[in-house]
């Protein structure tokens, strides 16, 4: 997956000048996931440069940038990092056209890893993508594979608003379904890291479904869509699979016809749980479904506590969790 | 038993408050014409006295001098008195209306007005302003239309920003003049942001970013700092400091030590200070700096010290805090008396020509209200449709707000 976002970067770089690249660590060295690697060789130092270590700088100059004219394309190293920059993206990009009637607008995709799974402990591990969507004026994108992230990416590059663009880290070196004590796959093995070298957008706000099914629902994005899949599979259900790519603006149209065919819904998600977007799509489901409904909309989150270290597997919302959760649903 | 004292927190406070005799004794003003003016590739180490002294050019007597004068002729001069007295009798005039109930709040510039006024006439079409709620004289001097302001103010049906903005929240791009945020200091780093694009696409554009001494404490004041050194960006950074930051006292937001100027020093950035009463001075270093930001030179951190004489806003009272007749004891005196003294001296201007200006320009203000009063107020007349509140969210209108203004009723 990072070849497919580094090569989306290069496309978008070779389509249109206005598009420039920063970031803690994304110039020279290309990103401390390599996610920019060989653009500023390719590009110059104008186009892709190292940032400071101040996430507003980098956020608050890509507003600067924008309203001029330029497009940029900004990297906040981890996700959990972004606090510092929290301002100038809620009140500052997200509102900027509303506030100036169109005059000044913020053409800006803020890139982001985000998720656990690699012991990166509480400062490396956060699902901070609900604190986005609550945000008006922001587009808020997950990518789950290498063939969605590229055109995803392409697609939040030309977006004439901002863009929170969250990669799940774990999913960088290959698919990822929880079972952390199995053998490590690859991308190439799997359906969507065949990555076309040619350009190509994924629109945004729509969802996609990865696995069809007929008893129940599972809104699920980034890592959570394999970890959805496995579970099914190793439970025998006959679960449909829906990987929402775009949370903002959401795709209720193809939730809501899975949810009123299945009559059931589990919601997945990473992040903590109160207040989490789960509890966004948990009322959609109910205000649009409720009369379709077999049973309660469950959620499987991660808990409501710090992302701990050496707790990861029991705090990550495992195959194991996910398949109890279809169970039940499906029994109750 | 320990024999160290216990510790104590310090908490830096003003020289005098309610009560008190107001008293400028401590604040060192250089004589006007004595600062030098040095070239505009100085090394900012070869300047870091600029910083703790004050560029003045108009004297007591309204004499222009020293090497920062002669660079205005006396025709641009009356422009700009002129644009500060129009930024004075509007102010005048919206606060009225603003107590009148026309609109719900509004902040005026009293004491300032040179500042905004002044600087603008040193830069160009095209160049971009980040500025705070008190730089209205931007676009005064930049020949904004004083009734589309007002229209604003009283987000009618004709307000540019449709109702959405608090008064005095304007924005024009075409007049260079970048939509204001309210949260303090966010700009600061976002005119650095513009002037590295300008940089990046080969433009010959600069920006211009505006703080007020309080919110230099914000961290975005650094943020700017740091990425106007790092990429010596063609920005000026401008300090205004007017000595209050609603009920604080500047010196709370920089240790009671040093000069906002003096803040450039670590970060490599040439800075000084500037009389922000002054128009020939104020104009005069807006120029070198901008002369610097358009030559490649990078960035440069001008502190304009001016005093705020009236309160922070419309539901400011600052006879809470200050000490009465503070603002008559300001020492560097008011904008418009410098430099209507200036003109007068240079045979250009006169009592008579003053008063009969006043007169015109609150004439001018006067009918501008008129015009935009029949676009209606915040409380009566046309206002801006409710439809509007759920447009410009986003470029293209997503389903979930098409169904939210559906279930409003628009």
């Amino acid at each position: 997956m990072i070849e497919a976002i580094r090569n989306a970067h290069d496309i978008a770089m070779e389509r249109d000048e206005r598009v420039v690249v920063f970031g803690e660590d994304a110039g020279y060295f290309g990103g401390v996931f390599r996610c920019t690697a060989g653009l500023q060789k390719k590009y110059g130092k104008n186009r892709c440069f190292d940032a400071p270590i101040n996430e507003s700088g980098i956020v608050g100059a890509g507003i600067g940038m924008a309203a001029y004219g330029l497009r940029p394309v900004v990297e906040i190293q981890f996700a959990d990092y972004v606090y510092p920059a929290y301002d100038q993206i809620v009140s500052e990009a997200a509102r900027l056209r509303y506030r100036s009637a169109g005059q000044f607008t913020c053409p800006m995709v803020i890139r982001m890893p985000t998720g656990g799974g690699i012991f990166g402990g509480q400062t490396h591990s956060q699902s901070p993508e609900a604190l986005f969507t609550h945000v008006s004026g922001l587009k808020v994108v997950v990518p789950s594979n290498p063939v969605d992230a590229k055109g995803l990416l392409m697609a939040a590059i030309e977006d004439p608003d901002p863009v929170i663009f969250l990669e799940p880290k774990r999913l960088y070196n290959g698919p990822f379904n929880g079972h952390h004590d199995r053998p490590i796959v690859a991308w190439k093995s799997h359906p969507m890291g065949e990555v076309d070298d040619g350009y190509y957008t994924t629109p945004l706000g729509r969802a996609a479904v990865r696995r069809a099914g007929g008893d129940v629902t599972v809104l699920a994005y980034g890592t959570m869509v394999h970890v959805a899949e496995a579970a099914a599979d190793e439970r025998g259900v006959d679960a449909e699979v829906i990987d929402l790519r775009t949370l903002l603006p959401l795709d209720m149209e193809t939730i809501e016809t899975s949810v009123k065919k299945t009559g059931r819904c589990v919601v997945v998600h990473e992040a903590t749980r109160t207040s989490g977007f789960g509890a966004e799509l948990c009322a959609l489901v109910q205000e649009k479904c409720f009369f379709h409904l077999e049973a309660p909309v469950t959620r499987v989150t991660g808990w409501d506590t710090p992302y701990p270290h050496a707790q990861e597997w029991a705090y990550f919302p495992g195959p194991d969790r996910v398949g109890r959760a279809l169970t039940q649903v499906l029994e109750g | 038993m320990s024999e160290r004292k216990p510790l104590f927190l310090h908490v830096p406070e003003p020289g005098c408050r309610p009560g008190d005799t107001p008293d400028f004794s401590d604040f060192v003003i250089p004589r006007a014409g004595e600062v030098r003016c040095p070239a505009i590739d100085a090394a900012p180490e070869d300047i870091r006295d600029m910083a703790f002294s004050i560029v003045r050019v108009l004297n007591k007597e309204g004499e222009a001098v020293g090497p920062w004068a002669g660079r205005l002729d006396s025709e641009t001069l009356l422009h700009g008195l002129r644009h500060m007295m129009t930024l004075r009798s509007f102010d005048a005039r919206m606060l009225q209306a603003q107590r009148q109930g026309k609109t719900s709040f509004y902040m005026q510039h009293l004491g300032e007005e040179a500042v905004s006024c002044a600087y603008r006439m040193a830069l160009s079409d095209g160049d971009m302003n980040f500025p705070t709620y008190r730089q209205a004289g931007l676009l005064i001097a930049g020949g904004y239309s004083m009734t589309a302001m007002m229209n604003q103010i009283y987000s009618n049906a004709s307000d540019p920003l449709k109702g959405r903005q608090l008064p005095v929240m304007y924005s024009s791009r075409e007049h260079g003049f970048f939509s204001i945020s309210g949260n303090l200091g966010t700009q600061f780093i976002q005119a650095v942001g513009w002037a590295m694009a300008s940089a990046i696409a080969g433009d010959t554009k600069i920006a211009s970013a505006w703080i007020g001494d309080g919110a230099t404490a914000e961290s975005d004041f650094h943020a700017a700092m740091v990425f106007a050194s790092t990429y010596k960006a063609p920005v000026v950074l401008n300090v205004v400091n007017n000595q209050w930051a609603i009920s604080t006292f500047q010196g709370l937001a920089r240790g009671n030590a040093g000069t906002f100027a003096a803040r450039g020093h670590g970060f490599g950035i040439p800075a000084l200070r500037v009389d922000g009463n002054d128009y020939l001075a104020v104009h005069a270093v807006a120029a070198w700096a901008a002369e610097r930001a358009r030559s490649g030179l990078g960035p440069t951190l001008i502190e304009h010290v001016t005093y705020r004489a009236g309160g922070h806003s419309s539901s400011d009272d600052p006879s809470a805090y200050r000490a009465k007749g503070e603002a008559t004891a300001w020492p560097l005196g008011d904008p418009i008396d410098r430099l209507k003294r200036h003109l007068v001296r240079l045979g250009v201007w006169s009592e008579e020509r003053h008063a009969q200006a006043e007169a015109e320009i609150l004439d001018e203000v006067r009918n501008c209200q008129k015009a935009a009063e029949k676009n209606g107020t915040l409380v009566s007349g046309p206002a801006p449709s409710p439809k509007d509140m759920f447009e410009d969210v986003y470029a293209e209108m997503p389903p979930h707000l098409a169904r939210q203004r559906q279930e409003a009723g628009f």
